[in-house]
């Protein structure tokens, strides 16, 4: 069995085996979801990439501290 | 002065919600660490002595691992969302900086922790013994290389080296990545973190085995577990100890404030005690303006000078001596609040001529001039948007006893660890009952105080910095996004929620996974 092979059957007789794995997998699935399409999209919005100008991130900041007007 | 319109809500809002999210990750990573360091001790125990028992034994405190593992992963990436929408002057200023660490992070000691974890759970009977071995001390070390990185990230904020700003991107960018990723504050503050980590997983250990003592099950697993966490925690601990001195000498050389808020000092001096316990008002931020110290203290002689100077007789400053200038013990003078706000009023101003110039299409000479007077006062920048003295001071009463829980509970766990090695607790056999019942209460009722101390440790280093996002150069209320606090608040709650079922669902499987016990091993 070469080596391609041999990991295949690691990760494919280790996923079928699993019993509590099986839970521990959805709880993950279930929380990348909640963390990658809820709170990114809905609730945690890139600030800066809102409020400024492609290019112009440098002035948006500069702004707010009060270095430029 | 500068005067930004923050909403001053919102910075606190935004802080609690850095703070929740930190906290709740900090829930999962050093069992992570310290059962990495347990699982590997007993497969080697296997690997060496080739017993069915140690591989069973392996095999469950791995099950906990998972457990562990899986519930933790991913939560620390919230912390990167909350940069970019609440911190996003912070983020952006310190972009560069970050980018580097946080990006070797993901791809090497992911990955590297990924694959190993693979072969851990699923390589029992497709591996080489000493494959397996590795691989599981090598998952270990792949979540111990993560720490590492995120620390260095951590520590930067809490002395930044390795930088220079740059006035036309409005970003510190990193000259040494080798300064930044090994400077003094980063090497302590990864060895005593992955320290305390180990010192709450022997806890846990020891904890667990206790309970199959006083429930009389799997006495043999329970012995020899305990045994092995009792031992591998003791070790941890006196390293730890000698860890936590070496942080507050560097505490007190980069981040006086920080040591006198711990210290409750508000007049410094030479020949400084080590203060015990003393009374100050834990909802009150103490006068430190009129007082000298605390009051009602209980102090070891000469041992706070030591502490931070490894000198009994050393000058450590108080909150007072920081805030009006002090002559440091090599001869070189710290400067006043009142010298450090005119440095960051410097550069701020110069940063300003600088992009008008820019724009403007003024002479090289002319901006370079300019470029020299901010590098010489960046260190102070953000002394430039500080209105009154006690916008620098951190709350004292918070690092106070945050301190003493962090310190009082690694000595509770000596003991504990001393106890469980000398006269651990005896499961009963042949139905008689188990002697030293209190012990196995003891060292149950420390798992979750390990938690609290370990999360302590965390407030004394991240209130103890306070105002700081970046040391000395940014304030929170200039790091912070312009947004109302309405919208931090909603998504502070939101988290509570979220967080507090995804702990209840661990516990919950954690709790169960422990009553299962171990497979294959005589529940007797």
């Amino acid at each position: 069995m070469n080596l391609l092979t041999k990991i295949w059957h690691l990760y494919y007789d280790g996923f079928r085996s699993m019993t509590l794995g099986r839970t521990l997998w959805l709880i993950i699935a279930i929380k990348l979801f909640i963390i990658f399409v809820v709170l990114r999209l809905c609730f945690f919005p890139n600030y800066i990439k809102e409020h400024a100008r492609e290019g112009n991130e440098a002035e948006f900041v500069a702004k707010t501290l009060n270095i430029e007007n | 002065m500068n005067q930004l319109h923050i909403d001053l809500a919102a910075v606190d809002w935004a802080r609690a919600q850095f703070a929740l999210t930190a906290i709740y990750h900090w829930l999962f990573v050093p069992l992570t660490l310290g059962l990495a360091v347990v699982m590997g001790i007993m497969e080697t125990l296997y690997y060496r002595t080739g017993q069915e028992f140690w591989k069973q034994t392996a095999k469950y405190w791995q099950r906990l691992f998972g457990i562990n593992f899986a519930m933790g992963v991913a939560t620390g990436i919230i912390l990167e969302f909350e940069f970019g929408t609440n911190w996003s002057n912070y983020s952006y200023l310190v972009g560069d900086i970050f980018g580097a660490p946080l990006a070797v992070e993901g791809i090497v000691a992911f990955f590297m922790e990924s694959t190993f974890v693979a072969v851990m759970f699923f390589g029992w009977n497709k591996v080489s013994k000493g494959f397996h071995l590795a691989s599981t001390w090598l998952t270990g070390l792949g979540a111990t290389i993560s720490a590492w990185w995120i620390l260095v990230a951590n520590s930067w904020m809490q002395h930044p080296v390795g930088q220079a700003f740059n006035p036309d991107t409005m970003r510190n960018e990193m000259t040494s990545f080798m300064e930044v990723a090994l400077s003094p504050v980063a090497v302590d503050k990864f060895v005593h973190t992955v320290l305390s980590a180990w010192v709450l997983g022997a806890v846990f250990v020891v904890g667990v085995s206790s309970w199959y003592l006083l429930k009389q099950r799997h006495l043999e697993f329970a012995h020899k577990s305990l045994r092995v966490g009792a031992i591998f925690g003791l070790i941890a601990s006196l390293l730890l100890m000698g860890s936590g001195h070496h942080s507050a000498y560097t505490v007190a050389q980069t981040q006086p404030m920080k040591l006198a808020a711990m210290e409750g000092l508000y007049k410094g001096g030479s020949d400084q005690p080590l203060t015990i316990i003393a009374g100050i008002n834990p909802f009150q931020q103490p006068d430190y303006e009129a007082e000298d110290e605390a009051p009602l203290k209980l102090a070891v002689p000469y041992a706070l000078s030591f502490l931070a100077t490894n000198d009994m007789n050393g000058y450590v400053p108080g909150v007072r001596d920081i805030l009006d200038g002090y002559t440091k013990e090599d001869g070189t003078p710290e400067l006043s609040l009142e010298q450090k706000i005119e440095r960051g009023q410097c550069a701020i101003t110069a940063l300003q001529e600088y992009r008008k110039a820019k724009k403007d299409g003024a002479a090289q000479e002319f901006l370079d001039e300019l470029t020299t007077e901010i590098q010489e006062n960046m260190p102070y920048f953000g002394y430039g948007y500080v209105k009154e003295r006690s916008d620098i001071v951190p709350y004292i009463p918070v690092c106070f006893y945050a301190f003493r829980v962090m310190v009082g509970g690694g000595c509770l766990f000596i003991l504990l660890f001393l106890i469980m090695i000398i006269q651990p607790p005896c499961g009963g056999k042949d139905d008689t009952p188990p002697r030293g019942r209190w012990k196995g209460a003891f060292a149950l009722v420390c798992i979750p105080v390990a938690y609290i101390v370990s999360e302590a440790g965390w407030l004394v280093a991240e209130f103890g910095r306070q105002p700081w996002t970046i040391q000395d150069m940014l304030p929170t209320w200039v790091g912070v996004s312009q947004l109302g606090s309405g919208a931090v608040m909603t998504t502070f709650f939101l988290f509570l929620i979220l967080f507090t079922t995804l702990l209840a669902v661990e516990i919950n499987i954690m709790c169960k996974a422990i009553k299962n016990g171990p497979k294959g091993i005589e529940d007797r």
